[in-house]
């Protein structure tokens, strides 16, 4: 079955993220597709290249960058929710003029809309959170 | 763009204020609206309070909300629904609400989260 991931939580408040990791490596484990992770809400800082959790506790963003690269998951972060957080890649620290940038691949900055078009395109969508 | 119409139904259970949940939920919906799908909304515990009528978040510089709530009609979102209990249990039983809801007891809101294609959180 294929499908898309809605993650709603931060790593460092929520335990939504660590409990949508361990789905998604049960649902590839079984060998079903991953259409879409979509991140959203407080869930966007998920995508965080900065973050840096001390060294006894798990580091997420961290964690999910090495499980969408080793599987070429695709991971969307909305983008006004991104914004709105401080969390930019290069493209929109440049058009807003920001003096640096925080998302990076395999992380892609897109519209609210992927998440309804992976609706429509996934048997499952699951909700992760906050 | 994909052609299949599926049904949607967003479940928004967050208080208009306090955290950014309730506004970005529906912002879902307004996305998902404009995708011309299906897309219905279901409020229930704490989402029952965006529906409150005079609301006024400018002492806590906030947007708001209850004036965002009535562009679901023009975005063609096809059915909104408040649950009975939640209303009730925050005395909002027979208010007259910022939007036009069928009010459904938790039976029914249980069939509605069943039948749906797709259930996004909110």
């Amino acid at each position: 079955m294929n499908y898309t991931i809605a993650i709603y939580g931060a790593p460092c408040s929520s335990q939504a993220p660590d409990t949508a990791y361990n789905f998604v490596q049960a649902l590839l484990a079984r060998g079903h597709g991953v259409y879409r992770l979509f991140f959203y809400m407080d869930g966007v800082q998920n995508a965080s290249t900065l973050a840096t959790p001390p060294q006894d506790e798990v580091n997420i963003p961290q964690r999910w960058a090495e499980l969408i690269r080793e599987h070429q998951l695709d991971a969307v972060v909305c983008v006004a929710a991104a914004l709105r957080r401080g969390l930019l890649d290069e493209g929109e620290a440049s058009r807003h003029e920001k003096p640096a940038s925080n998302v990076t691949e395999p992380f892609t900055i897109s519209g609210l809309g992927q998440l309804v078009e992976a609706g429509i395109e996934s048997d499952r969508l699951i909700t992760f959170g906050p | 763009m994909s052609t299949p119409n599926k049904s949607f139904l967003l479940v928004s259970r967050s208080g208009p204020y306090g955290s950014a949940q309730a506004r970005e939920a529906l912002d879902i919906a307004l996305a998902g609206a404009a995708f011309n799908q299906t897309i219905d909304i279901l409020f229930m515990d704490d989402g029952v309070l965006q529906l409150l009528p005079d609301q006024d978040p400018t002492g806590i510089n906030q947007k708001n909300l209850a004036k965002t709530l009535p562009m679901l009609k023009l975005y063609d979102v096809a059915n909104i629904y408040a649950e009975q209990h939640s209303l009730a249990v925050r005395g909002l039983l027979g208010e007259t609400l910022v939007l036009d809801c069928k009010v459904i007891d938790s039976g029914a809101a249980g069939r509605l989260i069943a039948a749906a294609d797709m259930v996004l959180g909110g």
